[in-house]
């Protein structure tokens, strides 16, 4: 089992939180025409997204924010969870299921971005 | 000339007569109570039933409560103790907000119909009378005395003096004005999900000896309360700090607690204590 603190686990929160709304502020910028020199809808045809993967900068970009938000997001859904029910059993079950769903997300996410850069 | 004076000063004290009478008859106003009424040892559902009483402009919810007690039905159970917002014990949900009957007059809640209901997030012993046990646990888990071995008095003729500054009271002052009439308990939205949720008046507590610098469990305070359902779960609602008649503010004790937690605050007793420490040397 996890042996932080839930201070511990509140200040990873915080950071991710705000260090998310950075990336996240980023990557928008960066997504602007004026940015990209062509519409936004050309951006996000098939060629322009598997060109972004490759991108080193940006595919460092694109798995920060999935981790930052995954960590930030699961553990938000912790919460509210362990506010349903007050055992052992209950807390450890989402403790461990919000931990499990965490890893899987940025697992498929990570391998979207590894095959994209043909490491797949 | 002098028959229309007369005329005048009569018309004038028939006036203020008049009006003299309007402000006893509206002094003596007559309003509704609602009462909360269930026996779970009976096992009947709960009711409400309706008294009608008769108040005067200085008459407190208390005093009403009584009323109906003493002349209409001697069944109501209420808890109460010093009638002046020293003890803490008629706390109670009065027309939708708990609220302390003693401290409560009827004409300042500018309603005819007055419903008292026994306070949220405490089981009900009997009509407006609530069982107070989880609150004085999460009260009890929260050590709320003074850890120091320097106060332990086992020579009578070496007591040591913990020098305070005015300054270093004020710190803890205000929450040491805490009553435990548990209206910030009732209010708490994280109390009514949360069981093991210790809520604002313990948490208060808390951060009142955290704060006091003649304590010395600073870590031992601070792990109390970093748990699963420690203060991490309070969601700063603040009705804690807007219902509490004694003026405390349990939100502001809890974020102060939690910046300390999370080490975003300069930890101002630290400085405290280690000035008391070098005046101890000198």
């Amino acid at each position: 089992m996890l042996m932080l603190k839930e201070s511990q686990i509140m200040k990873i929160h915080y950071i991710s939180g705000v260090a998310a709304l950075f990336v996240v502020a980023v990557h928008i910028l960066i997504r602007l025409p004026v940015v990209t020199g062509m519409p936004f809808s050309m951006s996000l045809e098939y060629e322009n997204v598997v060109a972004n993967y490759q991108n080193i900068a940006y595919a460092v970009l694109l798995e920060s924010m999935l981790v930052l938000i995954a960590i930030h997001g699961f553990n938000g859904l912790r919460i509210i969870l362990l506010e349903f029910r007050q055992n052992i059993v209950w807390e450890n079950g989402v403790t461990v299921f919000t931990l499990v769903a965490m890893i899987a997300l940025i697992a498929y996410g990570t391998r979207t971005i590894l095959i994209a850069n043909g490491l797949g | 000339m002098i028959a229309l004076v007369n005329i005048k000063n009569s018309r004038t004290n028939l006036e203020h007569d008049q009006k003299k009478e309007s402000e006893i008859a509206s002094n003596r106003k007559v309003i509704h109570l609602r009462v909360y009424r269930k026996n779970p040892k009976q096992g009947k559902s709960s009711h409400f039933d309706k008294f009608e009483v008769p108040v005067q402009r200085w008459t407190t919810v208390l005093d009403a409560l009584l009323h109906a007690k003493g002349y209409l039905d001697n069944s109501i159970a209420i808890r109460y103790s010093c009638r002046m917002a020293s003890c803490g014990s008629c706390g109670m949900k009065i027309n939708g907000i708990p609220r302390l009957a003693c401290y409560t007059k009827v004409s300042e809640i500018d309603e005819n119909i007055i419903t008292c209901e026994p306070l949220p997030n405490f089981p009900i012993i009997r009509d407006l009378v609530t069982d107070f046990s989880d609150f004085f646990e999460h009260h009890r888990a929260m050590e709320p005395f003074i850890h120091n071995p320097n106060a332990d008095i086992v020579d009578k003729n070496s007591l040591t003096e913990f020098i305070q500054s005015p300054k270093d009271v004020e710190r803890y002052l205000q929450s040491s004005y805490c009553i435990k009439c548990g209206l910030c308990y009732s209010a708490c939205p994280s109390v009514g999900t949360d069981t093991k949720f210790p809520g604002p008046q313990a948490l208060a507590q808390a951060y009142r000896y955290f704060a006091d610098n003649r304590d010395d469990a600073t870590q031992s305070r601070l792990d109390i309360v970093d748990t699963k359902h420690g203060i991490w779960r309070c969601h700063f609602a603040g009705s804690c700090s807007v219902v509490c008649p004694k003026g405390v503010d349990p939100a502001l004790g809890i974020q102060l607690l939690r910046g300390h937690l999370v080490s975003f605050s300069k930890n101002d007793k630290k400085l405290a204590e280690s000035r008391t420490r070098s005046l101890g040397k000198i």
